[in-house]
């Protein structure tokens, strides 16, 4: 591993750099604006279902939004994932991470419509079941 | 239900059962008897401060294959019981109540899966991934302690179920609605649940460990094409686990709310949807198989290539393979449920992804073809396992590949046929892969080789106790025999049952054959004492150092300069009759032991243990205790140890006179 100068503010996670007297200011500094944003996005998520700005059937696609600009927050404030020169694995790995949750997720809303779309309609089975 | 007990009351040890109360009471005489003897004999200070807390990887490697190898005797145990239930119920009851059998092949195949071939690949990660690696220790070593000892734990819940109350009646999917609390109202999907939860966190955290240290911690020069195959293959097993435990964690918490909480996920009533469970089971499941079978494919390309004297055939191939494994593993998992009602279209991509995954696998089955192909070929312990394992793993995964054309699943699921393909692979694969990497690195951890004699009696016999047992299932599955049989009423099906207990007998021989190996072993260690460290003429870095390695594994970190790096050292040495130059000595730091690991998962257990009875107010104390304990560890002062340069002078000196008498040279150090 190189070890090349940081004077970008972007760190390794568990590198040590508390001999820098700004690196206590700048971390507190990431930390609270990622904690100010993370309570922002969560007050428009309740806002969006309670305050009767959004048309009714949009909800669920505005806390979607909300819920992954909110993933997005604690990965850049709390889990430093920056693209800093440093950080090539840890995109690898954020981009390993969203291609599984998305096979995942498409995955299972492909099978479970599918079950759905096969399953005999309830006449019909209370039919068979005499 | 009492405040101070929970569910938990005499009732709940099942007297009248004579089987399980026998079994865990010479369980419980054995583990007292030997608890006894180490504290008589005052070897537990010496265990508790040199294994118990230790943070080696070498160490919780080993703990991790002793783990291993005494569950496959609790899980072997339980094959012995269905096998001779089995040969004998045609007509009547067998032996075993139905109600006990249920609980048998559901601890049979938890702890097959959980407790003996994930702890087995783990440990054999653990032991040789840093040395191959060239570097001193894993990432997070006192992580690694703690993904351990939770595993133990984990492993304990399960053996405590035989006791007190009863394991789950339900398979080891525990699919719902049969484990929801309506229709399992007792403690044995409880116990799978924490049992599983708790291992399961370990594991993860074995995950987070192994893949940091190969991405970010390697020895100079050692670059991603220079990596050997068995850390490349850990790599990709790595990355599942990080990718699939998860879906596992979350999976079985629902199902756990459902139990706890009154909560409706998969419940037939309230909009529940037991196929939800099966769905991210398997999208776990999958996986998790090649979680298992990936370290033996590296376990195995280290085995050919060492003992063909050649380097691997087509190790680039080899590593898209692995890779191309690792990312399609997440594509087939409804293969597992065809019969579950999707229509022809989703089902017949699955089936057709399925099939694509055998394209890979079959690249390696010939790499290593080609790997032993022209070599000269060594045919030691290790090498049987490994051509045994490619014979019957290619039979296996042939009849995989049968049951991934969805209309022939349709005739073949939970049949036998389905029970003997997956033995094929996972005995064949994982199981031969763990006895090949054991034997392989034996000497390595302990400085002895095993006895080749003994090692041979337990290949044939395992083998050929393989075919005998389960040849016959594959015929009963056509035949029409599902799994999961308690008695049956076909004369057809007995003959081949005989036939498959007999399979066990001979399974049962190889087993104590590799028992009797390592007594043998152990008690002729010093004529089968390793002095050079490198008894295989191996390729790759864990055979540079001694035969056991020193706790820092290399007194001054190797540089790498191609591939098969320990191989490209012997050739010049070879070339120039003489070892390497005399490198700097410098201090070094090494990781305090801690009892962090062994505390953090006592309190585990004590949680498990009370949420599976409902003694709140234990949970509570569980849950601080390992909080606490991961508390007092972030606040250590004193987290390591110096090793002085004279002391690591002092041992390379050693270690450098046993690789010239091995390469038949003048060491160069004056006396």
């Amino acid at each position: 591993m190189s070890e090349a100068p940081k004077d970008n503010g972007d760190l390794a996670p568990g590198e040590d750099d508390s001999a820098d007297p700004r690196a206590l200011w700048r971390g507190v500094r990431g930390y609270v604006v990622g904690l100010v944003l993370a309570g922002l996005l969560t007050i428009a998520s309740f806002s969006a279902v309670h305050s009767g700005l959004i048309y009714g059937p949009a909800i669920p696609v505005a806390l979607i939004a909300l819920a992954v600009a909110q993933m997005g927050v604690h990965l850049v404030f709390f889990l430093h994932i920056t693209t800093g020169p440093d950080d090539a694995n840890n995109m690898l790995a954020l981009a390993f991470g969203v291609l599984i949750v998305a096979l995942v997720l498409v995955g299972s809303l492909l099978i479970m419509a599918n079950l759905n779309h096969q399953m005999m309609p309830p006449d019909m089975m209370r039919q068979m079941q005499r | 239900m009492s405040m101070l007990f929970g569910k938990l009351g005499w009732e709940s040890i099942p007297l009248n059962e004579p089987i399980p109360i026998i079994a865990s009471g010479v369980v419980a005489l054995a583990i007292l008897g030997l608890l006894g003897w180490v504290w008589r004999a005052g070897h537990f200070p010496y265990l508790w401060r040199e294994w118990i807390t230790s943070v080696d990887h070498k160490r919780i490697g080993v703990m991790y294959c002793l783990l291993a190898a005494v569950m496959l005797l609790r899980g072997f145990s339980d094959a012995i019981l269905m096998r001779s239930q089995q040969a004998i119920a045609y007509g009547n009851p067998g032996y075993l109540p139905p109600d006990h059998y249920d609980q048998v092949f559901s601890a049979h195949g938890t702890i097959m899966i959980f407790f003996v071939a994930m702890p087995f690949m783990i440990g054999l990660m653990n032991f040789a991934v840093p040395l191959q690696l060239g570097i001193r220790d894993v990432a997070f070593p006192t992580l690694n302690s703690v993904s351990f000892w939770l595993t133990a734990s984990g492993a304990l819940l399960i053996n405590i179920s035989l006791l007190v109350g009863e394991f789950a009646k339900t398979g080891w999917v525990v699919y719902p609605p049969l484990s929801e609390l309506r229709f399992s109202p007792g403690v044995g999907v409880d116990y799978y649940l924490w049992a599983i939860q708790i291992s399961g966190a370990g594991t993860l955290l074995t995950g987070v460990n192994f893949v940091t240290t190969i991405l970010k911690i390697r020895a100079a020069g050692m670059g991603y094409s220079r990596m050997p195959m068995f850390c490349w293959t850990a790599l990709a097993t790595n990355l599942l686990i990080v990718a699939a435990f998860p879906i596992l964690t979350a999976t079985l918490g629902m199902l756990t709310l459902d139990r706890y909480l009154g909560f409706h996920f998969f419940t037939n009533e309230l909009g529940g949807n037991a196929m939800m469970f099966v769905n991210m089971f398997w999208a776990w499941g999958h996986p998790e198989v090649y979680i298992l079978i990936l370290p033996a494919f590296g376990i195995f390309s280290e085995v050919a290539s060492t003992f063909s004297g050649k380097p691997l055939f087509g190790y680039r191939s080899m590593i898209i393979a692995t890779m191309a494994i690792c990312l399609l593993s997440f594509i087939v998992w409804l293969h597992h449920f065809f019969t579950m009602g999707a229509g022809a279209d989703v089902n017949g991509f699955f089936g057709v992804t399925t099939m694509i995954i055998a394209v890979p696998t079959g690249v390696k089955v010939f790499n290593w073809l080609f790997t032993i192909y022209g070599g000269r070929v060594r045919f030691a312990t290790p090498m049987l396992w490994a051509i045994g394992f490619m014979v019957t793993f290619v039979i296996g995964g042939m009849t995989g590949v049968l049951l991934a054309v969805p209309p022939a699943d349709f005739l073949l699921h939970n049949s036998l046929f389905l029970v003997a393909h997956f033995h094929n692979v996972i005995i064949g694969g994982v199981l031969f892969g763990a006895f090949a990497g054991l034997t392989y690195w034996w000497p390595k951890a302990f400085g002895f080789t095993l006895d080749e004699t003994w090692g041979k009696r337990a290949f044939w016999l395992w083998i050929s106790g393989f075919y005998v047992a389960f040849m016959p299932l594959y015929i009963l599955g056509l035949m029409g025999m599902t799994r999961r049989l308690s008695h049956y009423d076909v004369p057809g099906w007995q003959p081949w049952l005989i036939a498959a207990a007999v399979g066990v007998v001979l399974i049962a021989g190889g087993i104590a054959c590799q028992i009797v190996m390592i007594t043998v072993s152990i008690r002729r260690r010093h004529d089968l004492r390793d002095a050079g460290g490198d008894p295989w003429d191996g390729r790759t870095l864990e055979w540079i150092t001694t035969s056991p390695p020193p706790p820092y594994n290399f007194a001054v970190l190797p540089d790498v300069t191609g591939q098969e790096a320990y191989w490209g050292v012997k050739a010049a040495a070879r070339d120039d009759q003489k070892l390497s130059a005399l490198p700097d000595y410098a201090a070094i730091a090494m990781p305090r032991n801690t009892p962090t690991g062994v505390v953090s998962a006592f309190f585990a257990s004590l949680m498990g243990f009370a949420l599976i009875w409902h003694i709140w107010w234990l949970v509570l104390l569980g849950f601080v205790g390992a909080w606490a304990t991961f508390v007092l560890f972030a606040w250590r002062d004193d987290d390591a140890y110096e090793v002085a340069a004279d002391d690591l002078a002092a041992h390379d000196r050693d270690r450098r006179a046993g690789k010239a008498a091995l390469l038949g040279l003048d060491d160069g150090v004056p006396a």
